[in-house]
């Protein structure tokens, strides 16, 4: 096969991962809407024995009703899904890897679709583990799909070789690690988000209000503190791989544009991402800062990195304006 | 059995036994009449936790502007072009050092808060830890089933037999044992990773300053043929540290023999390569490839290839048709496609003076218009574009001037200002006789040369960051007790209580205990009753 053709096949299969992802997204929505569902007959029946046992008349449920579809079903079905979707993926890196005769994450195309592998990866890994509930994966992977489709549709390069500056082996090294932690900074910042919007919804039940939509939705999601210590989890396991990042892209600047630091804009936004993943780690352990605070720290250090990412790629002129 | 009569004691020693924490304890307010009160309230407020929360967040929204707005250091043309564009707002920002945000005294304010912060908060931390890792794990609390790990059970086995069987399960652990009671601890590197990341980030402080004092950056353009010395005169541009001592500049010259550029097809950079010969001062020569991430090292000095263009090779002959110059003209790139702006001047003849200003093409196409522009980064088709001019340079009375500007305010334009388009080997004939032949095409290169002293410390205090993090992040301390009851009676069975608690991830503390607790009651009676509730807030 030419490389180009392996470069379309992996285009191609790219599209095909966002594709299953979304159908495995529509899998985890199914299952717990069927979940709410027999929430909602539990509920009727709960409330008929009542009627009954106060005397009334007696209610008779109509079967359909009662005979709610097994609701692992369609939840093992999305994570069954997930896992093709994973593989394709990988594939997908892969052959454009082979397609350019180099690692797979040269511009921001391959990048993008390298960090939403690791965010899935990573998701895979605490559902598997069993750190978190699979209902989880209605809201992680709906934003994996738009960065997905995303990227595959704006950002979309051509295989291709590398500019000089990033011919180095550092690359493996600095760029790796940096998809490692943005992929999990990613993931941390969407757990972060759920479990504020859970802790709202928690507020709202306790002052006895009945939550609306989009607040509504924390009925569906696992416990704050359950949100609250994964997000902290996958924070604890990608800011030490951060900083890494950090020094190897130090240590690579200082060879190929003889200065370690030079607060360059990508420089610059990096260490504004690392300072406020720091001051998360502080906030979690400081009395007035748990909880909601913490989390919006996580959200904000979150945006600092798709700043990083994508404002100071496309709109900031610097010396990583490679694609 | 001890008679517990001592309470206020006993429950001061429950306390530390639980706080299993290395954060120095909340002081009261200072007493009356002492007269640093004042102060000391202030230094504690300045080295709590809460306050280092916020200047790190201080330090983050500082550096905003430095990641939007263009910063002198890095690009002082830009900032100009900034201000020029917003003439009510730029020069109040530029007044405001919002392009100079890394040196301005705000900046350096918070940073140097933060890190006052951290030298006060890491003092006692130290200390606290230090005796930490001197002494034994705390006394057993009184009450093990108030803990969030627990257990308890009986069994025929002797205390003594028990007490051994938890010393060999507690393998790994600093273990003491006070009578019928062991206290156990693991995971004391939790605290020293994370005085190792908090050191090393002081230390890193100190390398960046090393290097911001005592380092050295100059750059240099050098043509092919040419050369340079590491030597401050040479140089087109100096950067030195403040505390930079000449004697300190390694000495060696480099010799710049050819330079290449490759390019894709779609005229995307693909390799640079200058291939220089070099030797240190008094020393033999030797040849090296200086590219992109392959700088060249003497002795510590590392000199980096930044920059290259053209230079078309001329040769000027005066009216009488002897050779007046003979040199390569570096020609300054202005788009990616190497358009290049060239300036030449000859002021070495007797009379007249000439100067020539035009641009050159590697890869030339002409608009309907007659522009001549540049398809391809490559030479495919070089063109040399000059008008020329006749007259007075105004380099006489020997004001700098760039070599990059020609002032043609005391010159005539040759043709009206008509420009000629010459090819490799081709003549522009001035009026007089004179004569500019473009002979053919070389290239230059620019060269930056970096002394840092500081970074090799940067780098050691980098690998303390990363492991201290690691250390702190990843590693549990925890706390195990076991108090053994002999039975009242010859005969009656043993009793064992088990207790832990952890800092972080109860979870997984649960398992490990349960673990524990299996291996350590082989022979346990019935009547045995286990507790593990993970609902507990994780301590700070």
């Amino acid at each position: 096969m030419t490389d180009q053709s392996l470069g379309q096949l992996g285009d191609g299969l790219l599209l095909a991962t966002v594709v299953v992802y979304a159908l495995a997204m529509l899998g985890y929505a199914g299952e717990q809407a069927s979940r709410k569902a027999r929430r909602a007959v539990t509920s009727v029946r709960a409330s008929s024995q009542v009627l009954v046992g106060a005397g009334g008349p007696s209610v008779t449920l109509p079967a359909e009703t009662v005979t709610v579809e097994t609701p692992s079903r369609s939840g093992r079905l999305a994570v069954f899904l997930t896992v093709c979707g994973w593989a394709v993926h990988v594939t997908s890196l892969v052959l454009r890897g082979f397609a350019a005769h180099r690692v797979p994450w040269g511009n921001m195309y391959e990048f993008s679709s390298a960090v939403a592998l690791v965010a899935v990866t990573f998701f895979l890994v605490l559902v598997a583990r069993g750190r978190v509930e699979r209902a989880l994966g209605a809201f992680v992977m709906l934003p994996v799909v738009l960065y997905l489709g995303l990227a595959s549709s704006v950002l979309y390069t051509a295989a291709g070789p590398l500019v000089p500056a990033l011919n180095s082996y550092w690359i493996k090294i600095h760029v790796a690690a940096a998809i490692m932690a943005s992929g999990s900074f990613l993931l941390s910042g969407v757990v972060a988000l759920l479990y504020l919007l859970r802790s709202r919804y928690d507020a709202q039940l306790t002052a006895r209000r009945t939550p609306h939509f989009p607040v509504s939705l924390g009925a569906q999601l696992p416990s704050a503190p359950v949100l609250d210590r994964v997000s902290y989890s996958v924070i604890a396991f990608a800011f030490p791989v951060w900083t890494f990042a950090i020094i190897a892209g130090g240590i690579w600047a200082e060879s190929a544009w003889g200065r370690y630091w030079g607060w360059d804009p990508k420089e610059t936004w990096s260490f504004i991402t690392w300072v406020l993943y720091a001051g998360y780690l502080h906030a979690r352990a400081t009395a007035g800062w748990k909880g909601n605070k913490a989390a919006w720290v996580a959200v904000a250090a979150a945006g600092a990195l798709i700043v990083d990412y994508y404002v100071v790629n496309i709109f900031v002129v610097g010396l990583h304006s490679y694609a | 059995m001890t008679v517990r009569s001592e309470v206020p004691g006993d429950v001061k020693a429950d306390e530390e036994a639980v706080r299993l924490t290395t954060q120095p304890k909340p002081v009261g307010l200072p007493r009356k009449g002492d007269l640093f009160g004042p102060l000391r309230i202030g230094w504690r407020q300045l080295t709590s936790m809460r306050t280092a929360l916020l200047l790190l967040f201080l330090l983050a929204l500082a550096s905003v502007p430095g990641g939007f707005l263009p910063q002198r250091r890095i690009n002082p043309l830009r900032v100009n072009q900034y201000i020029a564009q917003h003439p009510n707002a730029g020069p109040l920002m530029d007044r405001l050092r919002l392009f100079d945000v890394f040196s301005s005294p705000w900046f350096s304010a918070i940073y140097l808060l933060l890190f006052v912060s951290l030298v006060g908060c890491l003092i006692p931390r130290s200390r606290l830890h230090l005796k930490a890792l001197t002494s034994k794990p705390p006394k057993v609390p009184r009450s093990l089933a108030k803990l969030p790990v627990n257990d308890r059970w009986e069994t025929t086995h002797g205390v003594d037999d028990v007490l051994q069987q938890a010393s060999t399960a507690l393998r790994g652990w600093r273990v003491v044992r006070r009578e019928h009671e062991i206290s156990a601890e693991k995971g004391y590197l939790r605290e020293t990773g994370n005085l190792v990341f908090h050191l090393s980030l002081i230390l890193l402080l100190v390398g960046i300053a090393l290097g911001a004092f005592r380092g050295f950056k100059a750059t240099v353009l050098v043509k092919e043929g040419k050369g340079f010395s590491n030597t401050i005169i040479s140089f087109d541009d100096v950067q030195p540290g403040r505390r930079f001592a000449a004697s300190s500049l390694v000495p060696f010259s480099v010799h710049l023999d050819a330079f290449r550029a490759t390019y894709g097809p779609d005229g995307k950079a693909l390799t640079f390569d200058a291939a220089v010969h070099w030797a240190p001062l008094g020393g033999a020569e030797k040849t090296d490839d200086i590219r992109v991430n392959h700088p060249l090292d003497v002795g510590g000095a590392k000199t980096y290839l930044i920059g290259h263009g053209y230079a078309p090779h001329i040769i000027v002959k005066d009216t009488t048709g002897a050779v007046i110059d003979d040199q390569l003209v570096a020609c300054l790139p202005q788009n990616s496609q190497f358009l290049s702006t060239c300036v030449i001047k000859e002021a070495n003849t007797t009379g007249t003076q000439f100067g020539f200003r035009g641009v050159f093409t590697p890869t030339t196409v002409t608009d309907s218009t007659g522009h001549v522009g540049s398809a391809y980064p490559g030479l495919r088709n070089p063109v040399l574009t000059l008008a020329a001019f006749v007259g007075d340079l105004g380099v006489d009375p020997g004001t700098p001037q760039s070599v990059y500007n020609l002032d043609t305010t005391a010159m005539t334009p040759v043709d009206g200002g008509q420009a000629h388009a010459l090819l490799p080997g081709q003549v522009f004939h001035l009026p007089g006789g004179a004569s500019l032949t473009y002979v053919d095409t070389r290239q230059w290169a620019t060269f930056q040369v970096t002394q840092d002293p500081g970074k090799g410390l940067a780098l050691v205090a980098s690998i303390g960051m990363v492991g201290g993090l690691m250390l702190s992040l990843f590693v549990r301390r925890r706390r195990l007790w076991v108090r053994v009851r002999a039975g009242g009676t010859e005969g009656a069975p043993t009793t064992v209580e088990v207790g832990g608690l952890a800092r972080t991830d109860p979870e997984r503390y649960a398992l490990e205990f349960a673990a524990l607790v299996q291996q350590l009651r082989p022979n346990a009676l019935s009547g045995s009753r286990s507790t593990i509730s993970t609902d507990v807030e994780e301590r700070p």
